[in-house]
């Protein structure tokens, strides 16, 4: 390698939101999600402590798949679904970058699930970006793999059949070793947990809702609107009490494996709810299925923050150990002897 | 000994045939590294069924390997076979119609019982009912006489059992006039950890070849003398392992590392079991989830600054399709090696074909024109690779590199380069911007190749993608005129390469006359025996082989029109040809073998002299 691939986590000038800016016009729609997002990304990028060239964001297909034209760093808008497939490949290579993935719920769950599942076990240490908007937009208005069931769209005018996707719950079961949710409406939560899933050595994913005011407006209303969301939202705060509500009256306390929605005003104390604890998988779990078991009896809240985080070795760490340890083991490799193999002979 | 009378033979082909499960692609293999190391020309074919253990005794379950060694030149693994080696009764059915007349038919009596007639559809013994008279029979119970050599090791009757091919092995070593040191050392090196199989095997070889010195009945034995090959050092060489060596050899030369995106396919797996041993030059090499992935990770590898690659045979590459085209788009290096099988579909795994060559020219979305390089028999695998990856590095575009199964498993001496002989692939990074100046992505140098220009470069920051790009800027780009451009300038971009590789030549035959075989790929050794054969008749035809299939030779219209016809043999149903007569408007003839097989040397002969008359 050159020395000019060698990244240097130093930046030499302060850099600001501004530097990130590219000379493209941004031409997603008025008023879409996506602006908050690119806007939070451009925010906390500057304060990485890398230089642009050392960062390369990666995409695949739909609306959020064109996020790296608006971003002054390296960067690919690939093909769809397979975004999560090229960044394998480069982070294999070129660990020392810092690589992102901007996708969205049709192209990293429906056309790329497979890619995507694999990449959370194989845990490169990249970001995952995951735009979900529960619609197909930039095909104009198909329902996607997170679409609620018997949800009308172009391609489903009866309503759609498919069981959806649990974003969360599927990156937990591939393994994923940092699992985050977030939305496009809460800007400051949404550079927490960007600045967390940086920070997160491994596969990161983070999923942030999207609102796409065109084809599925107002889809995460519940969760973002003054009226409704302090009741609909539970923020997960590591070691905390898990509380929610209009003056974080309620919460949630754990029956054996199974939750319960209390009022603290009904007899419950702080010390009787479930504390986030990130690290325990099985408590992820729980919360990662917590509003699906909303029904007529019970109101469960949808959670946002960290999930679940751990360490393990990241694929490249393993992979470039296996060489090194392969040079001390054989010398660097001898191309003579390659090519001579094992057994010659002589023609005179 | 002295009883025994020796024949001295130019050229023989020997079959080893037998169930999958016999080891036939190690017999066959043992034997071609002892004549390769005694200095004879060679060349082999193996032919297995898809199936790891195929149903036993049945047809469907032959393996087979066909070695054709000599003291002349070895253009082929021969076309009939001199000696059948058949291990049970269903080897005997599928290889006897390829026997010669008077040829020698080894067979294992055991494997002739009745439950092996009756699971390869045989009513009457053929070794006990006269049916094979007109060859020369050679019946030996060699079940039998492998459990005798090993009746006081310490082994179930079904490893003994397994030592049968060992067995033949010594006693073709007998009946060909070979030593047995190669195999003996292949036997304690294998089984170094397991003492009693390896001195059953050492034990089964040694009474094959006592078996043949001893025996009354064998009263000839056959020598092939060494070859008359240039003056050099050598080593045997099967095509994947050569694909291998020059990816690695390619890799160095250029200075880039190396990064393999692969899945699993026959017959391209042992590219991805090679390379994936020689973690000490620095190779990287990733079993992907599937062939997207596969190729999409390598994308992503070139585009960090190192040599990307991606190995299948034809059902994936049908996969990796849109990935080809963003690379072509992209206008980065990328190598992808197919070797290919029969198709469509999943068609024929093990089996042979040039299947795909359309595919690599035309099949993609939009006008996608991309590089075709081919491979015309083992060793020169090697030299297609090289010269893929320095057209991939050189001329910033994604390069398809064909070989075939015949190729890919086939064996043939090579006198192996030094890494001095090699020429360096020169390679140049775009170099960091200081001054602010703004990079343009999509600028050109005179190949037409646009800058390499790597993450981690300062000021180098771009975006590039799979949507129409503006040339020079490298930004999206939906203008009517441009799309036009761009379309035209990938196109010019990569018939540009022609100015860099070498005019098309002769492989023999005279620069003007009646007839010129055009081949491409692994039907090269047949077309030469065949060319020879007719040029040593006296008829005036001419043979030449295609290395680069996209672009063409820049004087291979005008060599084309110096003949009266133009030949084109394929193992295929005419694909070379519909590209030449369209591009040249010339009435090429094609000949066409479409099952799996290599096309026979006596098959082109005749359809030439048929054609010439």
């Amino acid at each position: 390698m050159t020395e000019t691939l060698t990244a240097n986590p130093t930046p030499e000038a302060k850099l600001t939101a501004k530097d990130f800016q590219t000379d493209q016009d941004v031409r997603w729609c008025p008023g879409c999600g996506d602006y908050s997002i690119l806007k939070q990304v451009h925010t906390i990028l500057p304060q990485l402590g890398l230089k642009k060239e050392n960062i390369v964001f990666i995409s695949g297909i739909g609306c959020s798949s064109r996020f790296p034209y608006y971003t002054d760093t390296f960067g690919m808008h690939s093909i769809h679904g397979r975004a999560t497939a090229v960044a394998s490949g480069l982070k294999a290579t070129r660990p020392e970058l810092s690589v992102w993935i901007v996708t969205g719920d049709g192209d990293a769950l429906s056309i790329g699930g497979n890619h995507f599942i694999h990449l959370m076990r194989r845990n490169f240490d990249v970001n995952v970006l995951m735009f979900n908007n529960q619609i197909y937009g930039l095909t104009k208005g198909q329902y996607s793999p997170t679409s609620e069931e018997n949800k009308v769209t172009k391609s489903t005018p009866y309503g759609s059949v498919d069981h959806p996707f649990n974003p969360i719950a599927l990156a937990l079961g591939s393994d994923a070793t940092f699992v985050a949710r977030s939305m496009d409406r809460d800007p400051a939560h949404l550079q927490q947990m960007l600045l967390q899933t940086w920070k997160h050595k491994g596969a990161s994913f983070l999923e942030i809702y999207q609102n796409c005011n065109i084809y599925n407006d107002g889809a995460f209303e519940p969760f973002t609107e003054k009226a409704t969301k302090k009741m609909n939202d539970l923020f997960m705060v590591q070691g905390q009490p898990m509380v929610y509500g209009q003056h974080d009256e309620m919460g949630i306390r754990l029956d054996g494996f199974t939750p319960q929605v209390v009022n603290l005003n009904e007899g419950f104390s702080k010390d009787d709810l479930m504390k986030h604890d990130e690290k325990d998988v099985n408590k992820a779990m729980i919360l990662s299925r917590l509003y699906e078991m909303n029904d007529s009896e019970h109101h469960f809240p949808k959670p946002f923050g960290v999930f679940y985080t751990r360490e393990r070795a990241t694929y490249e760490e393993v992979m470039n150990h296996q060489i090194e340890a392969a040079v001390v083991k054989s010398g660097t490799g001898d191309l003579d002897k390659l090519l001579r193999g094992r057994e010659t002979w002589i023609v005179a | 000994m002295s009883n025994k009378h020796i024949e001295v033979l130019e050229e023989v082909v020997i079959k080893f045939a037998g169930d999958s499960g016999d080891g036939m692609q190690l017999t066959g293999g043992q034997f071609t590294n002892t004549a390769a190391l005694f200095g004879n020309d060679l060349g082999t074919f193996p032919d297995f069924p898809a199936e790891i253990r195929a149903p036993q005794g049945t047809v469907a379950g032959v393996s087979g390997y066909q070695l054709n060694f000599g003291s002349k030149e070895i253009f082929t693994p021969g076309d009939k076979c001199d000696v059948l080696v058949a291990m049970n009764a269903a080897a005997l059915k599928v290889n006897l119609y390829n026997l010669k007349k008077g040829g020698i038919i080894i067979a294992n009596t055991a494997g002739f019982d009745t439950k092996n007639l009756k699971l390869s559809g045989y009513e009457k013994n053929p070794i006990e009912d006269g049916s094979l008279e007109g060859f020369n029979l050679i019946k030996v119970d060699v079940t039998r006489m492998t459990r005798d050599a090993t009746e006081d090791i310490q082994l179930g009757i079904k490893e003994k059992d397994r030592c049968k091919n060992m067995f033949v092995l010594g006693f073709l070593y007998w009946m060909f006039d070979r030593p047995l040191e190669n195999t003996i050392n292949f036997i304690n090196g294998k089984f170094s950890k397991l003492a009693e199989v390896r001195e059953a095997n050492l034990r089964a070889l040694k009474a094959g070849y006592n078996y043949g010195d001893t025996t009354e009945t064998f009263t000839t034995r056959y020598h092939v003398e060494k070859a008359k090959m240039e003056p050099g050092t050598y080593r045997n060489i099967m095509g994947n392992q050569a694909l291998t060596l020059g990816m690695v050899a390619a890799a160095q030369k250029s200075g880039l590392p190396l990064f393999l995106g692969a899945y699993p396919i026959t017959p391209a797996s042992e590219i991805l079991h090679e390379l994936a041993k020689y973690k000490n030059f620095g190779i990287r090499t990733f079993q992907a989830e599937d062939e997207i992935a596969a190729i999409c990770s390598a994308i992503g590898a070139s585009f960090g600054g190192s040599l990307g690659a991606t190995t299948t045979s034809g059902p994936g590459m049908a996969l990796k399709i849109e990935a080809m085209g963003l690379a072509v788009m992209l206008e980065i290096p990328l190598l992808i090696c197919n070797i290919q099988r029969g198709g469509p579909s999943t068609g024929l795994p093990t089996k042979t074909e040039q299947a795909d060559l359309l595919q690599a020219l035309y099949g993609r979305n939009g006008e996608c024109p991309m590089p075709v390089v081919a491979a015309k028999s083992p060793a020169d695998c090697f030299y297609a690779v090289f010269e893929a990856v320095r057209i991939a590095v050189q001329h910033m575009t994604p390069v398809i590199l064909l070989s075939d199964g015949y190729i890919a498993n086939g064996a043939e001496p090579w006198k192996y380069p030094s890494s001095s002989d090699l020429e360096e692939i020169k390679v140049a990074f775009a170099k960091p911007m200081e001054n602010g100046e703004k990079f343009m992505p999509y600028s050109r140098d005179e190949k037409l190749a646009r800058p390499w220009a790597v993450p981690g470069t300062k000021g180098l920051e771009h975006r590039i993608g799979g949507l129409e790009k503006a040339n020079i800027t490298g930004n999206i780009s939906y203008e009517p005129e441009n799309h036009e451009f761009m379309v035209k300038l990938r196109e010019e971009k990569v018939e540009r390469i022609a100015d860099y590789i070498p005019l098309q030549v002769l492989d023999s035959g005279p620069d003007k006359g009646e007839l010129l075989i055009l081949g491409w790929g692994g039907t090269y050794g047949s077309i030469k025996a065949a060319a020879k054969d007719l040029q040593d008749e006296g008829y005036k035809v001419a043979h030449a082989h295609l290395r680069h299939l996209k672009p063409f030779p820049k004087n291979l219209g005008e060599l084309l029109n110096n003949y009266d016809k133009v030949i084109i043999p394929e193992i295929n149903n005419g694909q070379l040809v519909k590209v030449i007569r369209d591009k040249y408007m010339i009435p090429a003839i094609a000949f066409n073998k479409i099952q799996g097989l290599p096309i026979m040397k006596a098959e082109l002969v005749s359809a030439i002299k048929e054609l010439i008359g």
